[in-house]
């Protein structure tokens, strides 16, 4: 009762959107879909919710097929677009009646689905929709998605443009409705959303670049990864890129995760190397791959 | 049946709580109707003509007061010279100059003929040549009465009589058009402006993954235009009833039943627009010039369709507000019932057969 997807191709006129892409989504999981903008997760998304017809390929959903069994499909799904795609003239409380009514059923049926997200907007459940702040729209378009208690959810993009907290309460909430016996398939460009998923794709190009759980994906990091830090970020950077052994140099929060093309790599030399270009405060120490990491060098 | 109702209510929400399709809705045929039935008019009223008048003598004084004691004309000038002819159109201060030949009514006597010249000013060829026709009875009316005394042997007269609109108001044949173009406006554009909306904002998206069918949103959105329709063409047919005067001659239950189906028609139009557009702008333009335009140029509403050129007449055959025209007009001003206008209404309906069939066979049921 998941979610399948065997060799989906996909183009716009010269744009390959997506290329050969297959993977299973388990029942009752929490998948997501990681990858910067533009790799092809919203094209992925409307083809699973029959919005789009795939050039190649096939794909279930809940065990029915996109092609044929789309009306069917669409009774069975809920789904939450990257965009905020409700009424936005409408109130809170009249965007979710028109939702559970166009769904055959009522607020009531499944309050207990949408209790833990509505309880946080009911106050303000007379307010448009349009007059919201980023947070509750998104826990709005949520509980519209719930509204008809989906077999699979459908989230594209759900925390973007969401602050930190309300991104971090919104996990939490994912959770929950994976408890309660819902498939989950969710996008994000945040790396550090993606270790909340019990399993995730990385997505770029219209490729699939590796499935896996995100403790292995992290572990089969082939490298070794070294936070370095100094007294010039920008000036450090460019070093790092012009040493003659660098494997990889890319700016991570206040440091640079640097790892060095040699095996027998010594930080000692390294620290030599900066303080000839100038460089003062150098620290370089030794630290976890982050998913973030891995995507970078797959995607190299 | 509830999720239709839910639809519904929406709609409405929709409606109601945007200022500018409101006005739309209900001011612009209440604006537009006083604006041709008032402004807006063919007929002439106290024109502003000059004379020059060569003999000043009693049947010239005779002719001239007859002129200015009808409500057509009001002489504003009386010139000298031949030159101050062109002066006086330039000015542009009269519309017409009157020049009586020298030893008018001497020539009349003698000659049984004299001339008066009718100078129009025909930058506004309508009006100078209705300015003409005017002058003309005025003065054929004259020689009529003079010539009593006198037994002549043969003489035609002439007795014109306007059948269904003897005074010639202009509002008579403003009403119908008006009433036409509103209804498609308000019926096409507004629907298709309402279903592009939810494309543009992406609410379409979340439709389309809904249990609800393509049919169900169709009707959905029509049916409370429909509804508003039906008003705005109540609104119309009162106002030129009591405003304008205007008789409705034939069965107000055929005119009702006429309306909704132009009304139907003008929405299917409507759906196929939004159809084909993908944003609001566009839904918008379509409808305006591909729907109004005809409507106020094709349809016979201002300019005649049998003066077209046969190419135009055959295009005009495609036009739904023709027909819609010709019946009002029948019910209206003739009072004809439907075994007159059966023809048209047949027409008409199977326009809007098709138009339903094929905006919901375009009705797409997924985003390409």
């Amino acid at each position: 009762m998941g979610i399948s997807v065997s060799n989906i191709s996909k183009s716009y006129k010269d744009v390959k959107a997506l290329q050969n892409i297959s993977f299973e989504v388990k029942p009752n999981e929490l998948f997501g879909l990681i990858g910067p903008d533009g790799a092809g997760k919203t094209t992925l998304f409307r083809i699973l919710t029959t919005l789009l017809i795939a050039n190649e390929g096939e794909a279930t959903v809940a065990g029915l097929d996109v092609l044929k069994d789309f009306k069917e499909i669409r009774k069975h799904v809920g789904y939450m677009p990257g965009r905020f795609s409700l009424y936005q003239d409408l109130t809170i409380e009249e965007n979710l009646n028109f939702f559970a009514t166009i769904f055959g059923t009522s607020i009531e049926e499944n309050y207990d689905l949408i209790k833990d997200i509505y309880v946080q907007i009911e106050p303000f459940k007379d307010r448009r929709a349009g007059k919201l702040s980023g947070g509750m729209k998104q826990k709005l378009a949520l509980s519209c998605a719930l509204i008809h208690k989906p077999k699979v959810l459908f989230l594209d993009e759900p925390t973007t443009g969401v602050d930190p907290v309300s991104r971090k309460e919104f996990w939490e909430m994912l959770k929950r409705l994976q408890q309660k016996g819902i498939t989950i398939l969710v996008s994000t460009p945040y790396m550090d959303e993606a270790a909340l998923c019990d399993r995730i794709a990385l997505i770029q190009d219209g490729e699939i670049l590796q499935i896996d759980t995100p403790e292995n994906i992290v572990k089969q990091y082939p490298k070794t990864i070294y936070d370095v830090s100094a007294n010039n970020m920008y000036q450090l950077i460019n070093s790092l890129k012009a040493y003659q052994h660098k494997h990889s140099v890319y700016p991570f929060g206040e440091f640079v995760h640097y790892t060095d093309t040699r095996s027998d790599f010594n930080p000692k030399e390294l620290k030599t190397y900066l303080e000839a270009q100038n460089l003062s405060n150098i620290s370089i120490e030794r630290t976890q791959a982050t998913i973030e990491d891995s995507f970078m060098e797959l995607a190299k | 049946m509830k999720r239709f109702i839910g639809f519904i209510t929406k709609e409405f929400y929709h409606i109601f709580r945007d200022r500018r399709s409101l006005f739309i809705l209900f001011g612009m045929p209440i604006v537009q109707i006083l604006l041709f039935g008032f402004a807006i008019t063919n007929e002439i009223n106290n024109v502003d003509i000059a004379i020059l008048d060569h003999s000043k003598d009693a049947t010239t004084k005779e002719i001239i007061n007859k002129i200015s004691a009808s409500k057509y004309f009001s002489i504003k000038q009386l010139i000298e010279r031949e030159d101050d002819i062109e002066a006086v159109f330039k000015k542009g201060k009269v519309k017409a100059v009157l020049n009586f030949e020298k030893d008018f009514s001497k020539n009349l006597v003698k000659d049984h003929k004299a001339t008066v010249q009718i100078i129009t000013d025909a930058t506004d060829p309508n009006t100078a040549n209705t300015i003409s026709n005017y002058v003309s009875s005025i003065l054929q009316k004259y020689q009529q009465e003079q010539n009593k005394a006198i037994k002549i042997n043969y003489i035609i007269v002439p007795q014109p009589r306007m059948v269904y609109n003897p005074e010639l108001k202009s509002v008579y044949m403003f009403v119908p058009g008006v009433m036409t173009i509103i209804l498609m406006l308000v019926s096409a554009m507004m629907t298709s402006i309402s279903i592009t909306r939810e494309k543009e904002l992406g609410t379409m998206e979340i439709l389309l993954v809904s249990p609800i069918k393509p049919f169900q949103v169709i009707i959905g959105k029509v049916f409370p235009y429909i509804f508003l329709s039906i008003i705005n063409a109540i609104v119309i047919v009162l106002l030129s009833i009591f405003i304008f005067k205007m008789p409705v001659q034939g069965s107000l239950f055929l005119l009702g039943v006429e309306s909704v189906l132009f009304i139907i028609s003008a929405l299917a139009l409507g759906i196929l627009i939004s159809t084909i557009s993908a944003t609001q702008q566009t839904a918008m333009m379509i409808s305006l010039m591909g729907l109004m335009l005809p409507v106020i140029l094709l349809s016979g509403f201002i300019f005649p369709i049998s003066s077209m050129p046969l190419p135009l007449q055959i295009i005009s055959n495609a036009i739904p507000a023709k027909w819609f025209i010709i019946i009002l007009k029948g019910i209206m001003l003739k009072g004809v019932g439907l075994q007159f206008i059966w023809k048209e209404t047949l027409i008409l309906l199977g326009m809007t057969v098709f138009f339903i069939g094929l905006s919901v066979k375009k009705y797409k049921i997924r985003l390409e």
